[in-house]
């Protein structure tokens, strides 16, 4: 009897509401909007995640390299119920969140990358991510791991996320934390942001095409790249006397 | 005493160095030297506030005169708060001066980065008062805090006046590539917004997270030298015209009027006095805004507005790069950067810069006299420097 092996691969994706757009007004006053995005889309936003594992810095390598593997098991179908959002500003894409469903009331954040550094760009994704889980999917918590100091801030920290050492999470062996449904009520006021309706204009520019990002993070330059550029377009002089200094001559 | 002029300046990157901090000494040192072409000085002073306790490391200028391979000239660290920069110059200013060195190098360094910023803050802290302020957990955005809450009510600023300040210093920054933020931020962004309190949420009140300077990592130099080398030197001819300095009471409770910074006042007054300008003289400025409301005060006490009038002068967009006195178009310590040892240097850098006419998108027009003011502690030690473009 011929079996079809993809049939049984394939996990069967339980029913979820879809995540209404959002807009959110960042600290440079340009209009975020956040808004998920489904297997079809996917296929766009990897080579906007492929750069970010060769950057070495503030973890990017990891969670691009994980949430690529992510993105490649929800396109593929490979992982049951994960959702994808995105936020972008102008079309450009400015974030990427997504987790999945582990059951009806508990929820599990898998990542968050931000393609545009500063302005809480990530924070506010983060935010949106967990208001899917706690309001629109009606979970009672969230699981949440953290991979970069920065992560442990935004979430561990400013949410006073609770331990649930003893849980283990799906990205590994990163001690586990939970967003409860009161944890998120606390924050409602002050984390949470953005409106609703997204102004239609706003919400047919993002839905119009999935832009690169203009200004993605980048592996760690030479700090002092700016000084030479100023002073030593090619550079040349300064490596030349830095190598004196080296060898003390 | 004889005159004293700048030759030689370098600035790394303010930002997050991923360098030991010897070679963020360094850098900008042997830039400094190619930008005048001299190979060797004098003397050297470190300006460092905090390398023992971040970095495990002391005796900076003794690990930097050896790296440049400038041994055996003297060399000294030296510790002054926030202020340490500015104080490092002054020393320079008067080893030059007095006609003890010809030439000496002036280094400003620090690398904040490497703590996390609960460490970097309690570090801070460490200027305030140990028994009457300290231990009460007293910080130095606390102390701003109740300094701004008292401005506010005695003189009418308001938190769109250092929101002014705030996108006023990002602009300009935005035209430094030596700026630690390159981020424009917009009165809707972090104040009018519904989104604004999650942006720009509350620190310690009434200052915001915008009303801030950054934590950074950084290095500047500058090379000083008696009038003989500055002439040899192919150089604009840039004198340290005036430097001032005074204290105040350490803790901030014992000023007779909280809100008046005597130590500014008599620091500017006197840098003034010795470079014989008025305050009304100077075209470009660099102030201590480690926190917005510093830069309005500060502008207040040199002497460039009457007290109470700063913000005014702000909303009325005198201060602006385009404005009659641009103050902080390097995007000041709230946007540039504030890595404490290397900010009086890197203050003089950019005055300098403007006074050389090598500013670019940020160049002040026709600027001649130009006047820094570093901040140490709560402003119980403040270094005023005038420096003044020769024909």
């Amino acid at each position: 009897m011929a079996v079809d092996l993809e049939q049984l691969l394939r996990p069967v994706d339980n029913p979820a509401p879809p995540f209404p757009p959002k807009v959110v007004t960042l600290a440079n006053g340009e209009k975020m909007v956040i808004r998920q995005i489904g297997r079809d889309d996917i296929p766009t936003i990897l080579p906007f995640v492929e750069p970010l594992i060769h950057v070495e810095r503030d973890y990017y390598d990891i969670v691009a390299a994980r949430l690529y593997a992510e993105l490649l098991g929800y396109y593929r179908h490979r992982v049951q119920d994960e959702y994808v959002l995105i936020a972008q500003v102008n079309g450009e894409l400015a974030a990427i969140v997504n987790g999945r469903r582990v059951n009806p009331q508990v929820g599990m954040s898998y990542h968050t990358l931000s393609l545009k550094r500063g302005m809480r760009v990530g924070a506010h994704a983060f935010a949106a991510k967990m208001e899917y889980h706690i309001d629109i999917m009606k979970q009672e918590e969230v699981l949440v791991v953290a991979e970069s100091p920065i992560g442990f801030r935004r979430w561990m920290i400013e949410y006073n996320l609770e331990k649930r050492f003893h849980i283990q999470h799906e990205l590994g062996g990163v001690p586990s934390y939970a967003l409860t449904r009161e944890l998120f009520e606390r924050a409602r006021h002050s984390l949470i942001v953005g409106s609703r309706p997204v102004p239609k204009p706003l919400l047919e520019k993002a839905m119009e095409a999935i832009l690169p990002p203009s200004d993605p993070p980048k592996p760690p330059f030479d700090p002092l790249a700016a000084t030479r550029a100023a002073y030593d377009s090619t550079g040349t002089a300064l490596r030349i006397q830095r190598r004196k200094l080296e060898r003390g001559k | 005493m004889r005159d004293v002029y700048v030759i030689g300046i370098g600035i790394t990157s303010f930002s997050r160095l991923e360098y030991p901090l010897v070679e963020i000494a360094a850098y900008p040192a042997v830039m400094a030297m190619k930008d005048c072409g001299l190979s060797k000085v004098d003397h050297l002073f470190v300006a460092n506030m905090g390398a023992s306790r971040l970095n495990h490391q002391t005796g900076l200028a003794s690990a930097l005169v050896d790296h440049l391979s400038l041994t055996p000239v003297g060399a000294e660290t030296i510790e002054n708060g926030p202020a340490s920069g500015a104080s490092a110059i002054k020393a320079g200013w008067m080893a030059v001066a007095s006609g003890l060195h010809d030439t000496v190098m002036v280094v400003g360094a620090e690398r904040m980065r490497e703590a996390n910023n609960l460490e970097t803050t309690d570090f801070v802290a460490s200027l305030t008062h140990p028994l009457a302020e300290q231990i009460y957990g007293v910080t130095l955005p606390s102390l701003a805090g109740m300094f701004t809450r008292l401005y506010m009510e005695k003189y009418g600023v308001t938190s769109r006046h250092l929101a002014m300040v705030a996108i006023k210093n990002h602009n300009n920054a935005m035209l430094n590539k030596f700026a630690h933020l390159h981020e424009p931020i917009t009165l809707e962004g972090i104040l009018d917004s519904d989104d604004a309190l999650t942006n720009n949420p509350m620190v310690a009140d009434p200052l915001r997270f915008y009303d801030m300077c950054p934590v950074s990592d950084g290095g500047a130099c500058v090379i000083l030298a008696c009038a003989e080398v500055a002439k040899k030197v192919k150089r604009p001819l840039i004198r340290l015209a005036g430097v001032g300095q005074a204290t105040d009471t350490h803790c901030v409770h014992e000023r007779k009027e909280p809100t008046d910074l005597l130590a500014v006042r008599g620091a500017a007054a006197q840098s003034f006095k010795m470079a014989g300008i008025k305050p009304s003289d100077v075209q470009v400025a660099e102030l201590h805004d480690a926190f917005t409301i510093l830069e309005i005060a500060e502008s207040e006490e040199v002497g460039f507005f009457k007290k109470g009038q700063g913000h005014i002068a702000l909303e009325e967009g005198y201060t602006s790069l385009t404005g009659k006195l641009p103050i902080n178009p390097s995007g000041g310590l709230k946007a540039k950067g504030h890595p404490v040892g290397a900010t009086g240097v890197g203050q003089a850098h950019e005055i300098v810069t403007q006074l050389r006419g090598e500013a670019g998108e940020r160049q002040v027009k026709n600027a001649r006299v130009g006047f820094t003011v570093n901040f140490g502690g709560f402003g119980n030690n403040v270094v005023a420097l005038t420096f003044i473009k020769e024909k």
